[in-house]
């Protein structure tokens, strides 16, 4: 299944034009806000009404299809439960609500969500994450050809939110439907996306695969110095011998991580950002850090800054740097030439963690 | 305890009173909802003539009301003659009646519904659209429960005024014991007569008791809402 969108609609001054692919998988649509995240996922569900182009889902158009005929599965910022029903008869109501398909069952769905303690409550009597998370189950029991979720934890505090975020990964590892994500925050991003949108006043300005993205030079000012990075996808290994230290191996090496909850044999996801690497153009020795990858210079992006960006290329993995333009200019940093990128402890906060 | 029971004529004011109110607002409630749903949430030309329309029994002289309606329902009236085809008599009989009260109740009845369609959050019917609910399906399984509290708040007030009614009553099917007679007018016709202070406070009792007691349970019947 996939979406795919190119649609212009004109709202209160700005105009908002996107076009781009969303295919099975979380594509994230990652810009400030005010950039038109929401009134484009408003006009996928059929909320607002797009002025030109048009939207399929699944190869079918859109175009004068109500809301409710859509199956566009909705997260809103806030849960939007029906507070004169439980649990329980929010879930029904998703299932009941005259869809032909068969969705979830009901069964995984409360499984996945760990619904199952809270059925009988009614929704004041939930907490934030709870209520999001039921929010979230009732979207998925509406057969949804795509689910849609708006910025779904930016009401909840970091605590919950690494609470939630494990259920999302979850569900993107279970289904085969495409997820919309809008977020403004750097990590949610980096944890859930296989695709990424980056949107700029109310244009789709670069999309494409996680890793291509975030590693793009380009695609820095989109994102931001503190956003722009690496996503590395790898394997948990048994433990370094000599350091008794989580090892992780990936396309270009093997990195050691201080903790991870992941078991062995297990798929790991990190994220190195840009300003968490120190350059080195021979191979440092004495150094406190664990983790020193060698790779090749492949592009480069100077800012309006003081930093210039680095893109390098350890084995088949793109890793992104930041040093100053002075340093590049005292390291004579050129395409081609071989560095050593220290990868700095703080790199690997548990947030940035995913599977 | 002879000063509590009821003469006849005393007793049958107080059933049909009951009768009227508990019709008038039985037939009212669907119409009111619909009205008020439209007033509420659409916007056409001539939304402000109905709003006027509807609320005009509130404003207009009770008599004057009650006048309009045996232009309108009287035998010789406007629909009088369609009326007839069917067989039915609406001035002076206890049908009647009821359509005053029902026409004086239902402005109320449809002010307490709106104020709770107003109060509805439209988020959450943004929500129920996206999970498949169609129009219909919205109205009866989202917004019917959720301005439930509302439809109560109009169904005891319109009850209560249904039962005071008086003005609209009395010009539109008169003053006809046991057939047109309510708590209201009996108390009227027995003022007019010396020497009935004792039935006068009597009616007065009862018509209190009523009243209050379709106050108190309405408001069981929200807090079990509440409660849920």
């Amino acid at each position: 299944m996939t979406v795919t969108l190119d649609i212009q609609m004109r709202r209160r001054g700005f105009l908002l034009d996107v076009k781009f692919n969303a295919p099975a998988g979380v594509s994230v649509i990652f810009g400030p806000s005010g950039s038109g995240k929401t009134t484009l996922l408003r006009a996928v569900a059929g909320l607002d009404l797009v002025d030109h182009g048009h939207i399929s889902i699944d190869h079918v158009d859109m175009a004068g299809v109500a809301p409710h005929r859509r199956a566009v599965g909705y997260v809103f910022q806030e849960p939007r439960l029906l507070p004169h029903l439980t649990v329980l008869g929010n879930l029904k109501f998703a299932q009941k609500m005259g869809r032909l398909v068969s969705g979830q069952s009901f069964d995984d769905v409360t499984d996945l969500l760990e619904l199952r303690a809270l059925l009988q409550r009614y929704p004041v009597a939930l907490s934030g994450g709870e209520a999001q998370r039921v929010a979230l189950g009732r979207a998925l029991l509406s057969a949804p050809k795509c689910l849609c979720l708006d910025e779904p934890l930016s009401a909840l505090d970091q605590e919950l939110k690494q609470r939630i975020l494990p259920y999302l990964e979850r569900l993107r590892d279970q289904t085969k439907i495409p997820i919309l994500y809008v977020t403004h925050d750097a990590t949610e991003m980096a944890r859930l996306a296989d695709h990424i949108v980056l949107m700029r006043a109310g244009k789709s300005v670069l999309s494409g695969p996680v890793s291509e993205v975030l590693t793009d030079p380009a695609a820095v000012p989109f994102l931001g110095i503190r956003a722009a990075g690496t996503v590395i996808l790898g394997c948990v290994e048994s433990p370094d011998p000599t350091t008794g230290l989580a090892v992780m191996s990936f396309a270009g090496g093997r990195l050691i991580l201080p903790e991870l909850v992941q078991p062995i044999g297990h798929k790991v996801r990190i994220r190195i950002a840009a300003q968490d690497i120190v350059l080195a153009n021979k191979m440092p020795n004495g150094l406190s850090a664990l983790n020193i990858l060698q790779g090749v210079i492949s592009d480069f992006h100077h800012g309006q800054g003081p930093g210039v960006m680095v893109q390098f290329k350890v084995g088949e993995t793109f890793f992104l740097a930041r040093v100053t333009q002075y340093s590049a200019v005292q390291m004579g940093l050129a395409l081609g030439q071989t560095v050593f990128a220290i990868v700095k402890a703080s790199a690997f906060d548990p947030a940035g963690i995913g599977s | 305890m002879s000063w509590l029971s009821l003469s006849p004529v005393e007793f049958q004011a107080l059933t049909l009173s009951l009768w009227v109110a508990g019709v008038s607002v039985l037939v009212s409630l669907p119409v009111a909802t619909a009205v008020a749903y439209v007033l509420a949430r659409c916007r056409f030309w001539g939304h402000s003539l109905l709003n006027a329309l509807v609320h005009l029994p509130l404003v207009l002289p009770p008599v004057v009301t009650g006048y309009l309606l045996l232009l309108a329902f009287g035998r010789h009236g406007v629909f009088g003659p369609v009326l007839e085809i069917f067989g039915l008599q609406l001035a002076f009989t206890s049908a009647g009646a009821a359509l005053a009260a029902a026409v004086m109740a239902f402005p109320l009845i449809v002010r307490a519904i709106r104020l709770s369609i107003e109060s509805l959050d439209p988020k959450l019917e943004e929500a129920a659209r996206t999970l498949g609910a169609s129009p219909v399906k919205l109205f009866v399984f989202v917004i019917l429960p959720l301005i439930f509290p509302g439809i109560l708040a109009g169904a005891v007030v319109g009850f209560a005024k249904a039962l005071g009614e008086f003005g609209a009553t009395i010009t539109f099917v008169s003053n006809i014991p046991g057939e047109t007679q309510t708590i209201a007018s009996a108390i009227y016709a027995l003022l007019q007569v010396p020497g009935q202070e004792v039935a006068v406070a009597r009616m007065i009792g009862f018509s209190i008791l009523l009243s209050f007691g379709a106050l108190l349970l309405s408001e069981i019947l929200a807090r079990r809402m509440v409660r849920r």
